[in-house]
C-alpha cells in the first residue's frame, strides 16, 4: 500500500466501477483551472476592497494588521474549505481529478505572478542589448564566459556552494545533536546560535568589519579584532580581505555565521521528531551513542538533511551582500556570480548583461534540482 | 519518517546488538562534560562577534573610532567610557514608533499568509495523487534560486501598469504601489518557494500510517490536513514562520520598492538605514540601531521556541 486510494474511502467502489472521464477531459480541465484560480482572486480581490479606503490614510495600524490577518489567513482557510464543500457537489469521477488543484492552485497563482514571469522575463531581456532595445543574440553570454572577472566570479561561486553548505549542516548537526542532550539551558544555547540570523543585514557587515578591519602603520590603532590578536602576538597587521585566494574563505565564515542557526533549528526539529521508542529501544540493546546517532538519527532525518543542504546551497549560490558590502570585489577577486548581476545590472545600468548573468543562476541550480527530484521519488518508493 | 524508515532502523540497530558498549542505559540521554564543553564553546565562538557589536554601541564615538572594542575590558569602569548617548539618539531620531508599527504591518500578513497557501500545497505534493505534480514541484524548487532583485521591476511595472496579452487584460491596473497589500503579496509569493519546500519534507515524512487509517476511518483530504497533519506539522510551521518574520522584518530592499519611502509607511529598516545615511558612517549608532532592530524577532525566537518540542508523533508510529 503505498499512496492513499485516490477516491475517497466509501466512494471507492463506485469511482472504480465509473468510466474513466477521458470524454470529458476539457470539462476536468476548466474545473482544475477554475479551482485553481478562484481562490486567489476572491481572495485578492476582498482584500484589495478591504484595504483600498485605507490607502495612504492615517489609518490605525493595529487595525490594519487584525484586518489583514482575518482576511489574510482567516479568509483565505475558509475559501479553501468552501471550494473543497464546492468539489463535494461534483459528480462523483470529477471530484479527486479537481481537489488537488484547489489545494495546490493559489501557490502556483502566485508563483507564476510573482516568479515565474519575473524568470519569463529575464530570460527575454538576457537576448537584448544594454538597454533591452534590440536583441544581439548571444552575444551577452559570450561575455558571461569570456570575460575574466565573470570566470572568476564562477570559481569562486563553485566554492561558495561547497564549503558554506558543509559547514553550516555540520556544525549544525552537531550542534543540535548535542544541545538536544543538555539537561537545561538548550534554548539558551540554540538562541545564541540562531542570534546572527536575526541581526539585519547592515548589522552584521558593521560586525565583521569590527573583525576584519585593516589600517596600514600610521593610519591610527587598528580597531579590527583579528588585527588586534595579531598585535598582542607581536605580529604586523594583515589586510585580511585582500589576501587573495584566502579572503574569499573569510567572507565565506560570515555567511556560515549567519546561516548555521537556520540548518540548526531545521535539524534540530527534525531530531525531536525521531519517535523515543526507537531511540530508547537501540540504547536498550546497548548501541553507543555515536552509533545511534550514525545509525538511527542520521538516517532518519537523511532528508531533512538534504532538504537543509539544498537550501544552504541556493543560498550560497544567491549571496551577493556579504562580497558587495566588504571591500571592492574586483580588487579582492572576490567576485560572485549574484554579485556581478547586480553590479552590472543595477550599478552598470546594462540589464542585457545582468540577465544573463541570472540566466547562468538559474542553469547552475539544475543539478540540484534534479537530485531533489530524485530524492522525491525514492522516499515515495518506500512510503 | 514512515514505516519503511523504521524497518529501516531495525535493519541498522541488528549488527549493534552484538556489540555492546559501556555506559549504562539510565545516563546515556543527557551528555557529560565533553557535550556541555563543546556547546560553552560553540557558543562563545558566536558570540564574539555579536559581543564586538554590542559593546560598541555603549561605548563613546571617538572611543569607537580609535581603539579596538576588546580594549574596553580594560578599563571597565574608567568614568566616562560607557554611554546610552547612542541609543538616545537612535530612538529620537524620530519616527521609530510609527516604523515600528508599519513594519509589524508589513511583516504579521506577510508572515501569515504564505504559511497558509503553502500548507495546502505542500499537502498536496506530498499526499495527492495528481499529473504534474514532479513537474510542478521540480518548478517550486527551481524558483528558490530566483534572485528577488531580478523580480522587483518586472512586478513594479505589472503594479503600476498591469499587464495584456494579446490585447486581454492579464493583470488590472490597480495602483497598488504604496500600499500595504503590495508588500504583502510580494513576499507571500517570494517566501513560497521555501515555504512550500520545507513544509512538503516534512509533512511527507509523517507516518502514513496515521494518514491511511485516517481514510479508512472516512476522513477526506481536507479533514486529514485540518485535523492531523496541522496539528502534527507545528514545528516546521513554527520553524517557517520564524524565518519568514525575521527575512521580512530585516528586509528593506522589497517594502522599499513597493511601499516607498515617505515618512508615514517608512518601516524600521528604513528608517534606520535613512539615520545613519544622514549622520555618515556612525559605527556606534548603527551597532545601537542593529540592537533595536534585534529585539523583536528575538523575542519571536524565544516564544516560538517551545513549539520545536519532542514527540509530537508520539505513538503514532506503532511499528
Amino acid at each position: 500500500m503505498s499512496k492513499i486510494d485516490p477516491a475517497p474511502a466509501g466512494g471507492g467502489a463506485v469511482a472504480a466501477a465509473a468510466p474513466p472521464p477521458r470524454g470529458n477531459a476539457l470539462w476536468v480541465f476548466a474545473l482544475r483551472v477554475v479551482g485553481a484560480v478562484a481562490i486567489p482572486i476572491v481572495a485578492f480581490y476582498i482584500l484589495w476592497v478591504t484595504f483600498d479606503f485605507l490607502r495612504d490614510s492615517e489609518a490605525n495600524r493595529v487595525i490594519v494588521v487584525g484586518v489583514a490577518v482575518v482576511v489574510g489567513a482567516g479568509g483565505v482557510f475558509f475559501l479553501y474549505w468552501a471550494m473543497n464543500r464546492a468539489v463535494e457537489l461534483l459528480p462523483q469521477r470529477y471530484r479527486e481529478g479537481v481537489r488537488p488543484w484547489i489545494f495546490v492552485g493559489p501557490a502556483m497563482v502566485l508563483l507564476s505572478v510573482f516568479l515565474v514571469y519575473p524568470v519569463i522575463n529575464t530570460i527575454l531581456i538576457s537576448f537584448k542589448d544594454a538597454q533591452s532595445q534590440s536583441f544581439v543574440g548571444l552575444d551577452n553570454f559570450k561575455f558571461v564566459f569570456t570575460d575574466e572577472s565573470m570566470l572568476r566570479s564562477i570559481r569562486n561561486t563553485l566554492g561558495w556552494m561547497i564549503i558554506v553548505p558543509t559547514a553550516a549542516v555540520a556544525i549544525g548537526l552537531a550542534f543540535a545533536t548535542l544541545a538536544d542532550r543538555l539537561r537545561r539551558g538548550e534554548a539558551v544555547a540554540k538562541s545564541i546560535i540562531f542570534l546572527p540570523m536575526a541581526i539585519s543585514f547592515a548589522g552584521a557587515s558593521i560586525t565583521w568589519r569590527l573583525i576584519y578591519s585593516f589600517r596600514p602603520a600610521g593610519f591610527g590603532s587598528n580597531i579590527g579584532l583579528l588585527n588586534g590578536i595579531m598585535l598582542g602576538l607581536g605580529q604586523n597587521p594583515v589586510d585580511w580581505l585582500s589576501q587573495h585566494p584566502w579572503n574569499n574563505l573569510y567572507l565565506m565564515v560570515i555567511m556560515v555565521w549567519m546561516q548555521t542557526g537556520f540548518a540548526m533549528v531545521i535539524l534540530s526539529a527534525a531530531i525531536k521528531s525521531i519517535p523515543d521508542e526507537i531511540i530508547e529501544a537501540a540504547r536498550i540493546d546497548g548501541a553507543s551513542e555515536w552509533q545511534v546517532f550514525r545509525r538511527i538519527m542520521v538516517p532518519s532525518i537523511l532528508p531533512t538533511i538534504v532538504v537543509v543542504a539544498t537550501y544552504m546551497v541556493i543560498n550560497s549560490l544567491k549571496v551577493f551582500d556579504i562580497v558587495f558590502v566588504m571591500g571592492n570585489a574586483e580588487l579582492n577577486q572576490t567576485e560572485v556570480i549574484a554579485e556581478r548581476m547586480i553590479r552590472w545590472f543595477f550599478i552598470g545600468q546594462d540589464f542585457g548583461k545582468g540577465a544573463a548573468i541570472a540566466v547562468v543562476l538559474f542553469i547552475v541550480v539544475i543539478p540540484v534540482m534534479v537530485w531533489n527530484v530524485r530524492r522525491f521519488r525514492e522516499e515515495e518508493m518506500i512510503r | 519518517m514512515s514505516l519503511a524508515q523504521a524497518g529501516d532502523v531495525e535493519e541498522a540497530a541488528e549488527p549493534v546488538v552484538a556489540v555492546p558498549q559501556g555506559g549504562g542505559v539510565g545516563e546515556v540521554r543527557t551528555g557529560g562534560w565533553f557535550v556541555r564543553l563543546t556547546i560553552v564553546a560553540v557558543c562563545i565562538l558566536w558570540l564574539i562577534p555579536a559581543l564586538g557589536v554590542l559593546i560598541t554601541s555603549f561605548r563613546k564615538e571617538d572611543l569607537v573610532n580609535t581603539s579596538g572594542w576588546w580594549t574596553a575590558f580594560a578599563h571597565p569602569f574608567q568614568a566616562g567610557a560607557w554611554t546610552v548617548e547612542n541609543y538616545r539618539s537612535a530612538l529620537d531620531a524620530g519616527g521609530l514608533g510609527n516604523s515600528f508599527l508599519n513594519s509589524l504591518a508589513v511583516t504579521i500578513p506577510s508572515t501569515v499568509i504564505p504559511i497558509t497557501i503553502a500548507a495546502f500545497a505542500a499537502y498536496a505534493f506530498a499526499w495527492m495523487e495528481f499529473k504534474g505534480r514532479y513537474v510542478l514541484f521540480v518548478t517550486v524548487v527551481g524558483l528558490l534560486v530566483v534572485p528577488l532583485q531580478m523580480a522587483l521591476i518586472p512586478i513594479l511595472k505589472l503594479y503600476v501598469n498591469g499587464a495584456t496579452l494579446f490585447d486581454y487584460v492579464v493583470f488590472p491596473q490597480l495602483h497598488l504601489n504604496g500600499t500595504f497589500l503590495a508588500v504583502w503579496l510580494a513576499h507571500a509569493g517570494f517566501g513560497l518557494p521555501l515555504a512550500i519546500y520545507l513544509l512538503r519534507n516534512y509533512i511527507g515524512s509523517l507516518p502514513s500510517s496515521i494518514i491511511e487509517s485516517a481514510k479508512i476511518d472516512g476522513a477526506d483530504h481536507f479533514t486529514i490536513f485540518w485535523r492531523l497533519i496541522v496539528p502534527l506539522s507545528v514545528p516546521a510551521l513554527a520553524a517557517f514562520a520564524i524565518f519568514q518574520f525575521l527575512w521580512v522584518w530585516n528586509d528593506l530592499l522589497v517594502a522599499y520598492v513597493f511601499l516607498g519611502g515617505e515618512r508615514s509607511v517608512q518601516v524600521l529598516t528604513l528608517n534606520l538605514a535613512n539615520l545613519v545615511g544622514s549622520r555618515g558612517e556612525n559605527w556606534q549608532l548603527l551597532t545601537s540601531a542593529a540592537f533595536i532592530s534585534m529585539a523583536l524577532p528575538l523575542v519571536v525566537f524565544f516564544s516560538l521556541q517551545k513549539y520545536f518540542v519532542r514527540g509530537l508523533t508520539a505513538g503514532a508510529v506503532k511499528g
